[in-house]
């Protein structure tokens, strides 16, 4: 039954840059066989997504297929021209983004948008066109399809766009899909029902799909296949439970190691000799705070409301112990950012107060709260590490910066030594600190963030998001560091994620926000282990976990 | 649709009203510039040099200048309040009549210059953009900064030069129409459209060949911004994610080029061409004075020059007017072009 679709052979693929050509793939082979899903794993700059645009012939100006052949249906896509190339556009193969917001146009109606697609590849006429988009959108299962023909993307969810984007790629039924990245960016639950709907749509159709994600318990939730790349290679090819069970690639037991499970611990994630320096902090026993002491942060009652008046938060009560690490998890939109920059006093809160080690800071205005004594005891580390570094402070001024305004360090050797000793703290090479962030890496940049919001030693930490936008080995070792941190200065850390495997692992106890309220709290693992209500539940289910064998034999 | 539509209009009149209180900024700051300026109208209206002491308090007298500032300043608001502009000392007419007379001329040249300087200008940044540096791109970039370059009244002797002197395509560069033809009956105040509503193509061909070379001259120092904005939008737009959306379902290059990637970078343009058109209409002074164009340009410097203050009040007081309309109406096309704009 099994029919070769796609053959990618040798393929190499190169990008001219400032610094001569780049190699982004090279010799990569693969075949997808029709019907067949199948996973292409692979961590930033791997060159996964790269492979996709040479497929479907949507590489930019700057890169080309300098090797090898892309063979679908026995066909040489890479030398197809004009015409040619359009009929395979869309109707033979089509693709699917990672933004799926942008990857809409913003001023045109959605149905439009379809339908622009649908006569492109189908002589009928503008009514047939609409009427099949219509059918299109309830495919798609988006509620109220009529009304949903005349709107635009920034009218919709993100969950919805992508859902429009799947409408416009399977418009005309086309042989191969490739979705790259398709629900990263997305909340956990709306991430599953866009893949459920992605693989039902695919089965249904008997279009085969290759899924491009960084997310091997995605891929490994919703294919039997996976191809693991490493530096423009396939480094590994097995199915999903081989793979999982018994990697044999180096880069694939790392890459299968650093994924957070629902029974891994923090130090699981990281192989032997990164764990070293970890173990022996590991061992040193937290210390309880003695009985009486007063809490650290205490929030009474906390709401926010924006100006269109409905409230982003509202009713919102927590205490932290001293050296303890708070999760707070939610959807988008459950007020979860809101709720952490209002404790890191950035936002002024509408009501309520905030109690830090005995004193009131909910009043004092957020724009004032600089000059307050306690804002070196509030640090922050931001989701994107290159949003957050200043593009023209070097890794050593972004350090220095906090200890110069906040402790009123002069420039000379003593700030010299404090810098290199945070840095040294993180794990970030002295040699790095005369750097601008756009020479560094992301786990580096992610590094300096951290050293940045430590270098005044702080009481209380909090943390946006702070690994989603790194790959996951990086993000073990960043969890890691966070942990290593905790243990060793007793830093209590407020963790605000969507990753619900990283706040297990990470957070003594968890929060459940939802739509700005409390939903559900408690200790982490029994909340995760035994939610009690069931928006908690569905937020856990929701997790693509790396399933053991006999979920995955019960659906073979 | 008719919702998106109704709030442009809401947000609109709120932006209108909120320019009134500009408007009535303006309006003292001239009049008290016009003050402080060094010499006596009343001098220089006076019948000649040898004016007596007499005769000259009594100009001042009729003119109201023997009052305090503040007092002339209540009268001179009560005035514009009642719709009188005051009275031109040059031609002894009322200055709302000599502005009503001239201004069609100017509107007519402005739009007329940024008609011709768009339809340049955005094929030119289209162009550019879809090859950025190619051999194209370049010579947009050279045209675009001689344009620049070039002062306007020199650009405008340089077509007389050619298309008048040497060629003789164009007619004598003196004012809309030459003297000899009839003007029709005055419905618009743009020549050009009154001699089509009245039929007489030949006026209207007479009038379209004195108004191509001040409209031409005055464009060409406007294409640059018009075509870089053009260009930088465009190259944003050609490299997002939704063109890659649309090429990657095989749209045809006219749809992905047009429809995708230019209806979304045409958005900034609508901007620049408003700003760009209000800096016409106040400079186009220059252009004016080489074509002999009666427009309230040449008007309002000459009566600067002569310390007649009614006219230049009433000239500044119609620019204001005529800026907030403009971004008006810029506010207006872009709600209509932009779904996200009326959301807010």
């Amino acid at each position: 039954m099994s029919k070769e679709l796609l053959r990618i052979d040798d393929l190499h693929v190169a990008f001219s840059t400032r610094r001569g050509m780049v190699e982004a793939v090279r010799g990569l082979t693969l075949t997808v066989e029709a019907g067949e899903m199948l996973g292409l794993v692979g961590e930033s700059g791997s060159g996964k997504s790269v492979t996709g645009f040479a497929t479907t012939r949507l590489l930019d100006a700057a890169g080309r297929v300098t090797g090898g052949k892309v063979l679908f249906r026995g066909q040489d896509v890479t030398k197809l021209r004009g015409d040619d190339l359009r009929h395979l556009q869309g109707a033979a193969m089509s693709m699917i983004f990672q933004n799926p917001r942008a990857a809409l146009n913003p001023i045109r109606a959605i149905g439009l948008q379809i339908a622009d697609a649908i006569l492109t590849h189908k002589r009928i006429s503008k009514d047939a066109a609409r009427a099949e988009a219509l059918d299109l959108l309830r495919a798609v299962h988006i509620r109220d399809p009529e009304a949903r023909m005349n709107a635009y993307p920034h009218e919709l969810s993100g969950g919805m766009c992508q859902r429009v984007m799947i409408a416009i790629a399977i418009s005309c039924n086309p042989a191969l899909l490739i979705a790259d990245e398709p629900t990263t960016g997305l909340d956990v639950t709306t991430q599953k029902v866009v893949m459920d709907l992605l693989a039902d749509i695919a089965a249904a159709r008997g279009m085969a799909t290759i899924l491009i994600t960084h997310d091997l318990g995605l891929a490994a939730r919703y294919c039997r296949r996976i191809a693991v790349m490493e530096r423009g290679r396939i480094v590994e090819e097995a199915s999903a439970r081989t793979l999982f069970s018994a990697p044999k690639h180096a880069y694939t037991k790392r890459l299968v190691a650093a994924s957070p499970t629902a029974t891994s611990r923090i130090e699981d994630l990281v192989t032997e000799e990164e764990r070293e320096r970890y173990a022996t902090v590991v061992s040193k026993p937290r210390q309880e705070p003695a009985h009486g002491t007063p809490p650290l942060l205490e929030v009474r009652k906390l709401a926010k409301r924006f100006d269109q008046g409905s409230a982003a938060v509202a009713d919102f009560s927590m205490t932290m112990a001293g050296g303890e690490s708070v999760g707070l998890v939610g959807e988008s939109g459950s007020g979860k950012s809101t709720t952490s920059r209002m404790i890191c006093r950035l936002i002024d809160p509408s009501e309520g107060d905030i109690v830090f080690d005995g004193q009131s800071i909910g009043h004092v205005a957020s724009r004032d709260f600089h000059r307050s004594p306690l804002r070196k005891d509030i640090q922050m580390v931001f989701q994107d590490p290159n949003e957050s570094l200043n593009p023209r402070f070097t890794a050593f001024d972004c350090i220095a910066h906090p200890l110069m305004r906040l402790d009123g360090m002069r420039a000379g050797d003593a700030l010299r030594q404090r810098v290199e000793e945070c840095a040294e703290r993180v794990g970030l090479p002295l040699d790095l600190l005369p750097r601008f962030p756009h020479q560094l890496s992301g786990g580096q940049k992610a590094r300096v963030g951290i050293a940045r919001a430590v270098a005044c030693r702080p009481r209380l930490l909090v943390l946006d998001e702070p690994t989603a936008a790194l790959d996951v080995s990086v993000q073990a070792v960043v969890l890691q560091l966070l942990d290593r941190l905790r243990r060793e200065n007793d830093i209590a850390l407020l963790f605000v994620s969507h990753d619900l495997n990283v706040v297990r692992m990470l957070c003594d106890r968890t929060i459940v926000l939802r739509n700005g309220g409390i939903v559900e709290q408690g200790e982490s693992r029994a909340l995760f282990d035994n939610p009690k209500t069931d928006y908690t539940r569905k937020l856990v289910e929701a997790i693509p976990h790396i399933e053991t064998g006999e979920v995955l034999a019960a659906a073979l | 649709m008719t919702t998106g539509l109704g709030a442009t209009m809401v947000r609109a009149g709120r932006r209108l009203l909120s320019s009134l209180p500009a408007l009535f900024g303006v309006l003292v700051f001239t009049f008290l510039l016009m003050r402080v300026l060094p010499g006596d109208p009343a001098v220089f209206f006076a019948s000649g040099p040898n004016a007596g002491k007499e005769e000259i308090e009594l100009i001042r007298k009729q003119m109201g200048l023997d009052k305090s500032v503040p007092e002339q300043l209540v009268f001179h608001l009560s005035d514009i309040g009642h719709g009188n502009l005051g009275r031109s000392m040059m031609t002894g007419q009322p200055v709302l009549k000599d502005l009503r007379e001239r201004l069609p001329a100017s509107l007519e040249l402005t739009f007329t210059a940024l008609l011709i300087a768009l339809i340049a200008a955005v094929p030119l940044g289209v162009i550019a953009a879809l090859r950025p540096g190619s051999v194209v791109d370049h010579g947009v970039r050279l045209f675009c900064a001689l344009g620049v370059c070039v002062p306007t009244f020199v650009s405008g002797l340089l077509l007389i030069y050619v298309f008048y002197y040497l060629l003789g395509l164009a007619p004598d560069p003196t004012g809309r129409i030459d003297v000899f033809t009839s003007l029709p009956l005055q419905r618009t105040g743009f020549l050009s459209i009154d001699f089509l509503l009245a039929g007489d193509f030949e006026g209207w061909w007479a009038a379209c060949k004195q108004l191509i070379l001040p409209a031409v001259s005055m464009a060409l120092f406007v294409i640059a911004p018009l075509a870089r904005i053009t260009r930088a939008s465009m190259l944003v737009s050609l490299g997002s994610d939704f063109v890659r959306t649309a090429r990657s379902v095989g749209l045809s290059w006219r749809k992905v080029v047009v429809t995708y990637a230019l209806r979304n970078a045409i958005l900034p343009v609508i901007t620049i061409a408003g700003i760009v058109f209000s800096t016409m209409l106040g400079a186009n002074v220059l252009v004016e004075k080489v074509f002999s164009w009666p427009g309230v340009a040449s008007y309002a410097l000459d009566a600067l020059l002569s310390s007649d203050y009614a006219p230049v009040q009433g000239f500044v007081l119609l620019m204001a007017s005529l800026f907030v309309l403009v971004n008006l109406m810029v506010d207006i096309c872009y709600g209509i072009a932009d779904p996200r704009v009326s959301i807010e």
